[in-house]
């Protein structure tokens, strides 16, 4: 049986007078990838963070563990947000911690885990996303943006988290590191069980990890299924985003590669 | 698709309890058998004493380790048994095969690092650094009044160049903005001096003698240093804070790129804003402060409105207003000069910035304080106290 995560009922926001999402009704499955596709201020960031309780929606709900993020008492909400971890675009870590108790935060913040087993986590999940350990003290303000990237993963994937949201996760990386990220997210993903929701405009990543693609466009999800039922939809933006120069070849590639 | 297809998970969670058995092995030795969710959600606050029990057990080496029972493994889990079998596989260990990635990159554990000790050079070197720090503030500062003068010269020579909306706007900022604030803490203090004098005078019979107390100090010190303290914290922590996020935000660069100097477009603006609105504040904060003493005196001596402005020409000599002045131009010029020096030096991240603009206005009301008592030496036979 599919289990699902997330689910989004009958979902409005706008803000004053414009209206971004119009009834948008979404689920997400355990251990798939769903990707968020859509233009530019289609809403996708303002969905995703409305799945993560950052951003309270005009009407309708959102319900993550089959807890609605809207009609909670805070501690319940408290205990969901401990089995999701976030990915932001820009990393997000905290500029006046080092790179190592950026990681440690939130393991130290549950309380419960001992300062050397912290030590051992810490250090096994910066060695995931590839940081070597000379690296641990240093601040985040003296890293490149890369790496700053790769740490905030290790930070999100700290409290062994069922779910991850990544916003833009390759954004600002070079082929060489996108590259390496996605076979990180696909291996983190068989090894844990890890359920995925990714706001993303590189195509590559979205070919090489979505399990399923939901496009939002004209203020509601014009089209929703794994990438082969998407890419036949007729409607105007997905022909453009997919069957654009760059989108073919994107698709030809991977279709050159499952044919070898 | 069946309803049941997108049932969602279970509102209630379930207990997680990750467990764990000792039996005998019927060829002797013993099992430990652990069952359940290994994983750092289920562990909560038995953490400690499964990791007690763990140790308890792998003191044993020949025991043997079932973890076919494992619903549920994560790296915390994995971790944990880790650190009991002393950094290494245990011997005899039965595993899911889908667990086996678990343990693939563990190595031995990571000690502690020692704590760095307390050396007797400690406190000489932070001495030491802070000098270091405290000259190249100092040749930081020396460096944008010379960038600034230079600039200001080109600017002299080219007209048409002077940003003179910016200077408007900060006119408008500094000054429009702070009339009231200023009014308020002018007006209060004014009471409350007036208040206090009046008594003691009143024991001497000297109650006339109010209008001189009243307006030599108001105009000549209290006015212009309110003023430069309200607006120090005011409208310095402001620029501090603007040039910091223009900063972190790289707008700063942009500029540079684009061609526009900073200290054109955003520091001489600042400096000459403030050049000019503090004196009309501090003129507004002097009028308010004796209005209030004013009305003071009158409730406590009663002091005729009348008497007192009319006394007020000849109990303070004109010196005294452009003496205050005088000094309320260099405060505002110091105020601002120092808000820049301060946002300049901000590095792009969140902690610089709250320090810098803090530091700078620490050091503006510092400044303004020690350049108020260099004047009060200075100029302490100008304007008698007629």
């Amino acid at each position: 049986m599919k289990r699902c995560l997330i689910e989004v009922n009958n979902l409005w926001t706008s803000f004053g007078v414009h209206i971004v999402h119009r009834n948008v009704n979404l689920t997400v499955n355990r251990g798939e990838v769903l990707s968020l596709v859509g233009g530019s201020g289609s809403g996708k960031t303002t969905l995703l963070r409305q799945m993560m309780g950052l951003e309270t929606p005009s009407a309708g709900e959102v319900k993550v563990f089959g807890v609605s993020l809207q009609h909670n008492d805070t501690d319940e909400i408290q205990r969901i947000r401990n089995r999701w971890g976030v990915l932001f675009q820009q990393g997000a870590l905290f500029s006046a911690l080092t790179v190592y108790d950026n990681v440690a935060l939130p393991l130290r913040e549950l309380g419960t885990v001992d300062e050397d087993l912290i030590r051992e986590l810490v250090l096994l999940k910066l060695g995931m996303v590839g940081i070597e350990r000379n690296h641990a003290t240093k601040m985040p303000s003296d890293l490149s943006g890369g790496m700053v990237k790769r740490i905030a993963l290790a930070r999100a994937l700290a409290l062994e988290p069922e779910l991850l949201f990544l916003d833009e996760p390759t954004a600002g990386l070079d082929p060489d590191r996108s590259e390496s990220f996605v076979h990180l997210i696909e291996e983190l993903r068989r090894d844990l069980e890890l359920t995925v929701v990714m706001v993303t405009h590189d195509l590559d990543t979205l070919i090489a990890l979505s399990s399923r693609v939901a496009v939002l466009c004209d203020q509601s999800i014009v089209a929703i299924g794994t990438l082969a039922e998407v890419v036949k939809s007729s409607h105007r933006f997905i022909s453009n985003f997919f069957q654009g120069e760059r989108g073919k070849r994107a698709l030809q590639a991977v279709a050159e590669a499952l044919v070898r | 698709m069946s309803r049941a297809d997108f049932m969602p998970e279970s509102n209630t969670t379930p207990r997680l309890e990750p467990r764990l058995r000792r039996h005998a092995r019927p060829e002797g030795g013993e099992r430990v058998e652990l069952t359940g969710p290994w994983i750092l959600r289920a562990f909560e606050a038995q953490l400690t004493e499964l990791a007690g029990q763990l140790a308890e057990h792998s003191r044993d080496a020949n025991r043997h380790w079932d973890l076919s029972g494992v619903t549920r493994l994560d790296h915390a889990g994995a971790l944990l048994l880790w650190r009991a079998w002393g950094g290494r596989r245990a011997p005899h260990l039965t595993l899911r095969p889908e667990h086996e990635a678990m343990f693939s990159g563990l190595g031995a554990p990571h000690p502690r690092e020692p704590h760095p000790g307390r050396d007797w050079r400690d406190p000489l070197v932070g001495l030491g650094s802070r000098l270091l720090a405290l000259r190249d503030h100092l040749l930081d500062f020396a460096h944008l009044v010379g960038r600034i003068a230079i600039d200001t010269a080109s600017l002299l020579r080219k007209p048409r160049d002077i940003p003179w909306l910016e200077i408007s706007a900060s006119i408008y900022r500094t000054g429009a903005q702070a009339l009231f604030i200023t009014a308020l803490v002018g007006f209060l203090i004014g009471v409350v001096l007036s208040y206090l004098s009046s008594q003691q005078l009143k024991t001497f019979g000297a109650d006339i003698f109010i209008i001189n107390l009243l307006g030599v100090s108001v105009i000549r010190e209290l006015g212009p240093v309110l003023a430069a303290v309200l607006v120090a914290g005011r409208s310095g922590s402001a620029m501090t804070a603007q040039l910091g996020v223009m900063r972190v935000t790289e707008e700063l660069d942009a500029m540079t790129v684009i061609g526009i100097p900073h200290t054109v477009r955003l520091i001489l603006p600042k400096v000459l804003g403030l050049a000019v609105s503090m004196p009309l504040l501090v003129v507004w904060t002097d009028a308010v402060a004796l209005i209030g003493g004013m009305m003071a005196a009158h409730w406590e001596l009663g002091l005729p409105y009348s008497l007192f402005l009319a006394r007020l020409p000849d109990a303070v000599p004109i010196a005294n207003l452009w003496l205050g002045l005088g000094k309320s131009v260099v405060f505002g010029v110091l105020i601002a000069l120092i808000a820049c020096h301060f946002g300049l030096r901000i590095e792009p991240n969140t902690e610089s910035l709250g320090t810098g603009t803090t530091d700078s206005v620490v050091t503006a009301i510092t400044m303004v304080i020690v350049v108020y008592a260099a004047f009060a030496v200075m100029f302490s036979d100008v304007g008698s106290f007629g």
